[in-house]
């Protein structure tokens, strides 16, 4: 299952490269700087969505003891930290010439910041404890708690005056952008969906073959 | 077509640093990652060839 993930990320990376420079139009108050968006948003809403179904794994490894559930959320921390990592990495590269500064301590900023300490402390306590049960549950305790900050990033921008601009796509809104640019976004962000799944799939395969290793043969 | 060459393309308005660096930084962390994980498999499948 994992090459045709992997087979349609390419496809729409494609598709969607091609619409964010030769299909959507120059931002007429940013330039072409803002067209870091099809890159920054997309690895932002990852860097989230990841670290939801990675608590929600650990959440059901706690509840119904299951194997499958630890192996799962550790298999998804380092494809969550590195979406993460981007995010700030490409927002940086954007603010420079849009705010004049790489990085502001404001509300949005700093949640993801913690964000991708939040990783990083579940991979180095989960890669800490020996006993590969134990460092689930510790694990898994660490991550549920961590999800508090999922809501504090999405609603930064609306709970408190932040530099970053509100959101430019919801639920309950028409998107304010142009359609090109926002077709051009959600190309790239099932892109990056469909990349993490592989990704985690292929991961969760060897940590199996790690740690059960007759196991491993069937998957 | 909005672009007039490809140097206009690679310049970005002026943005080309900062367009560029946040496309190559995400293509090579994500191509590394799969690269690596990819390797990682195949040596797992040659072992466990050898083995059966």
């Amino acid at each position: 299952m994992m090459p045709w993930f992997l087979a349609a990320s390419l496809l729409l990376s494609i598709v969607g490269l091609y619409v964010a420079f030769f299909v959507a139009p120059t931002d007429f108050q940013q330039g072409e700087s803002y067209r870091i968006i099809f890159i920054h948003v997309p690895a932002a809403w990852m860097s989230m969505f990841i670290y939801l179904v990675m608590a929600g794994w650990a959440g059901a490894g706690l509840v119904f003891n299951t194997r499958l559930s630890g192996m799962m959320a550790r298999a998804l921390a380092p494809t969550g930290a590195m979406f993460t990592f981007l995010a700030l990495w490409t927002g940086a590269l954007w603010g420079k010439p849009t705010w004049g500064t790489w990085w502001v301590w404001d509300a949005r900023l700093t949640s993801e910041l913690i964000l991708l300490f939040l990783y990083i402390g579940f991979l180095s306590l989960t890669a800490a404890i020996e006993d590969e049960r134990r460092a689930d549950r510790a694990g898994a305790v660490l991550a549920l708690v961590g999800v508090v900050n999922i809501p504090i990033i999405y609603f930064s921008v609306v709970w408190w005056n932040t530099l970053h601009q509100g959101a430019s796509v919801s639920l309950k809104s028409a998107p304010k952008m142009a359609t090109t640019m926002l077709i051009g976004m959600l190309l790239m962000a099932l892109a990056f969906w469909m990349y993490s799944i592989a990704a985690a799939l292929l991961r969760v395969r060897s940590i199996i073959r790690e740690r059960e290793p007759r196991a491993a043969a069937e998957v | 077509m909005q672009w007039g060459s490809w140097a206009e393309f690679w310049a970005m308005g002026g943005y080309g640093l900062y367009v560029w660096g946040s496309f190559a930084v995400t293509l090579l962390c994500m191509a590394g990652e799969m690269v690596s994980l990819i390797s990682t498999e195949r040596a797992a499948r040659k072992h466990d060839g050898e083995k059966a």
